[in-house]
């Protein structure tokens, strides 16, 4: 009864093609929205705020970048990490220009570039060669991060600080930005860009990627550019990524080295869109609530009942259930979180009469 | 515009048009093997061509020379009046040449509809900010093109299965969709790899048909690979017959059925 499609009859494909053919989808949406754009700025907590809510945006965007790459287009990335320190240092430099917010958007710019660059070699290798020539780009720019100077001003510490700037007289990033006004700047980017996801995703170039990652030969011979289709999806999928690391680093790290760029970021990311779903939007939603919510459930809840665990410990808990999700997910579902709810939702429309 | 002087009237009463592609001595060779040995033949506008020949006989690599797939060591393709440059496969799909595979090759992760409506790709010319805010031109070309593709799965009749991932279709219905996203780039040549391959009788009754639908409906002009020779003999407005990769008879299926150097080799005893 919950989800219920009698008595609604699309009469036009326009119709067919809206978003949400189900009016419950619709409603559901607009009670998560209510939450993410009211409730919550409301009533979180700054420790909410800063292990949960901003991190879970930022780490979905991220995901998601990911995912337009792998998960629409079929070119697997180990690189991502060090897309967002294209991103973050790039914003590094444009916010002694510009406004602090264009300069997070524009940020992508750059990484789109490099990401385009580095995307090259997609153009003759495939699969397991590709991630290592991504891998490749991963400790390049880690390493140039390190030695290019400029990046970071010249810094003693060889580190990027993120200072207090304000757009239309507020504070934005830096301390003295307050962490509900940061979280409405990150929630207004990613709720934009998850936007133009949708829509790429479910149109002609998203087909395009589709087919590319699905059969290369096929999708040629019926008339795919092959090099387009493949840079467009590196180009936006870095744009995105880049605009993450942007946000990651001056709307939530509040400063950034390096190796904070680094391989384990990577992953991070790669077990999101993993776990979430590849080849969905909202996986990456589900999956970064997982990944970045477990660590704080295993600290929280032991605490709260009155175990005693220590946070080496806890540590060890964390990645042993991400490994073993990640297994699972491989293995029985490779569509991730974001199948299992289209099961439950298959499951709820036909409820209670399941024939 | 092509010579229509060069049209002809089939035995069944048909006006068939000027010649559409030509390969003139095409001799395509991998490493030591060679797949095709100085063929040349014509296909015309409007009609029904098959190429017929044993396994090996180099048919399928004939048509990926048609696609652009692979380049021929030598002799030239023409079209339309005039030799072909060197093209990518995807430039020949855009000059309106589209197909089907011997191993279906459908996008496997994809819808029905999906898999449809990457036929029209081609069709598709919004750019990616106008389909990233999902306004304007792009909207209307989606639902123009969505138009399009269902009268294509109508005339197809598999409009009850447009929103099932392919993945989980039958065989026979698998080549139907193949066929499907064929149809929606609105090719004017449509070649066919062995579209009846592994069909049982009634299926390839029904793909017989549509082919013919397609061919007097829309006016395609199709070049096939088929082994059913019963089939070929049907369907067809004039056959290649290759061997080893050579061509060792052209004509309609009568002369070709009659042709003593294609019963030798292939037909053995003449059929009926
Ligand atoms: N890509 C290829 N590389 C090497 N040899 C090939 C390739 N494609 C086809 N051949 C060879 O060319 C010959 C003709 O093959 P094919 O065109 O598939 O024949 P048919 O479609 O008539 O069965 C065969 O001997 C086959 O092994
Ligand atoms: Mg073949």
């Amino acid at each position: 009864m919950l989800y219920r499609t009698a008595g609604q009859f699309k009469t036009s494909y326009k119709a067919d093609q809206a978003l949400f053919p189900i009016r419950q989808d619709a409603v559901l949406l607009a009670i998560i929205l209510t939450f993410a754009w009211v409730i919550f700025p409301m009533t979180a907590s700054e420790f909410a705020f800063q292990t949960l809510l901003i991190p879970i945006l930022i780490y979905s965007l991220a995901a998601m970048g990911l995912n337009i790459l792998t998960g629409y287009a079929g070119q697997l990335s180990l690189g991502t990490a060090a897309f967002m320190g294209v991103g973050a240092y790039a914003c590094y430099k444009l916010i002694e220009v510009m406004d602090p917010i264009l300069a997070i958007l524009l940020s992508g710019v750059f990484s789109a570039g490099i990401g385009v660059i580095f995307g090259i070699p997609s153009l003759r290798i495939k699969g397991f060669y590709l991630a290592i020539a991504t891998l490749a780009a991963q400790f390049f720019l880690v390493w140039l991060f390190e030695k290019w100077a400029w990046l970071y001003n010249y810094n003693a510490s060889g580190a990027i600080q993120v200072p207090n700037l304000q757009t239309f007289g507020v504070y934005v990033t830096g301390p003295q930005a307050s962490s509900v006004t940061q979280y409405y700047v990150i929630l207004g980017i990613v709720t934009l860009m998850t936007v133009l996801c949708i829509n790429l995703t479910r149109g002609t170039l998203g087909r395009t990627w589709k087919a590319t990652r699905d059969m290369d030969i096929a999708a040629e011979l019926i008339g795919i550019n092959l090099m387009r289709s493949k840079l467009t999806a590196f180009a936006i999928s870095s744009y995105l990524v880049g605009v993450a690391g942007a946000l990651f680093v001056f709307m939530w790290r509040g400063a950034a080295e390096p190796n904070l760029f680094d391989i384990p970021l990577s992953f991070d990311i790669l077990f999101i869109a993993i776990i979430g779903g590849l080849g969905s939007i909202l996986g990456n939603y589900l999956g970064a609530i997982l990944i970045v919510g477990l660590p704080v459930v295993l600290n929280t809840v032991p605490e709260a009942l009155g175990l005693e665990i220590k946070s080496a410990t806890v540590e060890h808990y964390n990645i042993m259930i991400v490994g073993a999700l990640i297994v699972f997910f491989l293995i029985i579902e490779p569509h991730g979180l974001a199948r299992l709810w289209a099961l439950i939702r298959e499951k709820l429309i036909i409820w209670p009469f399941p024939h | 515009m092509l010579d229509q002087s060069q049209g002809y009237v089939t035995a069944d009463g048909r006006q068939i048009g000027g010649v559409l592609m030509e390969m003139k001595d095409i001799t395509l060779r991998f490493g030591g093997v060679t797949a095709i040995k100085d063929i040349s033949f014509d296909i015309h506008e409007g009609e029904i061509r098959a190429i017929i020949g044993p396994n090996g006989a180099g048919k399928s690599s004939m048509l990926n020379v048609i696609s652009g797939f692979y380049t021929p060591q030598e002799g030239e393709v023409w079209y339309k009046g005039a030799p072909r440059p060197a093209m990518k496969p995807y430039e020949v799909a855009r000059m309106g040449v589209a197909r089907t595979f011997q191993n279906i090759a459908l996008f496997e992760g994809m819808t029905v509809l999906d898999n449809v409506m990457t036929g029209r790709l081609n069709h598709m010319k919004a750019g990616i900010l106008a389909q990233a805010i999902w306004w304007g031109k792009a909207r209307d070309e989606e639902i123009a093109n969505r138009e399009h593709v269902e009268r294509v799965i109508d005339f197809l009749e598999i409009q009850s299965i447009r929103k099932t991932p392919v993945g989980r279709l039958p065989y026979g219905l698998k080549k139907r969709v193949e066929l499907a996203r064929a149809l929606a780039a609105e090719p004017s040549l449509l070649l066919l790899d062995e579209p009846m391959a592994g069909m049982n009788v009634e299926e390839k009754e029904d793909m017989s048909r549509f082919i013919l639908d397609v061919n007097d409906e829309f006016g395609t002009t199709i070049a096939l690979i088929e082994h059913d020779m019963g089939v070929v003999m049907d369907l067809s407005d004039r056959v290649v017959v290759m061997d080893y990769g050579k061509k060792i008879g052209d004509g309609t299926p009568d002369e070709v059925r009659n042709d003593q150097t294609v019963i030798d080799a292939y037909l053995g005893v003449p059929q009926e």
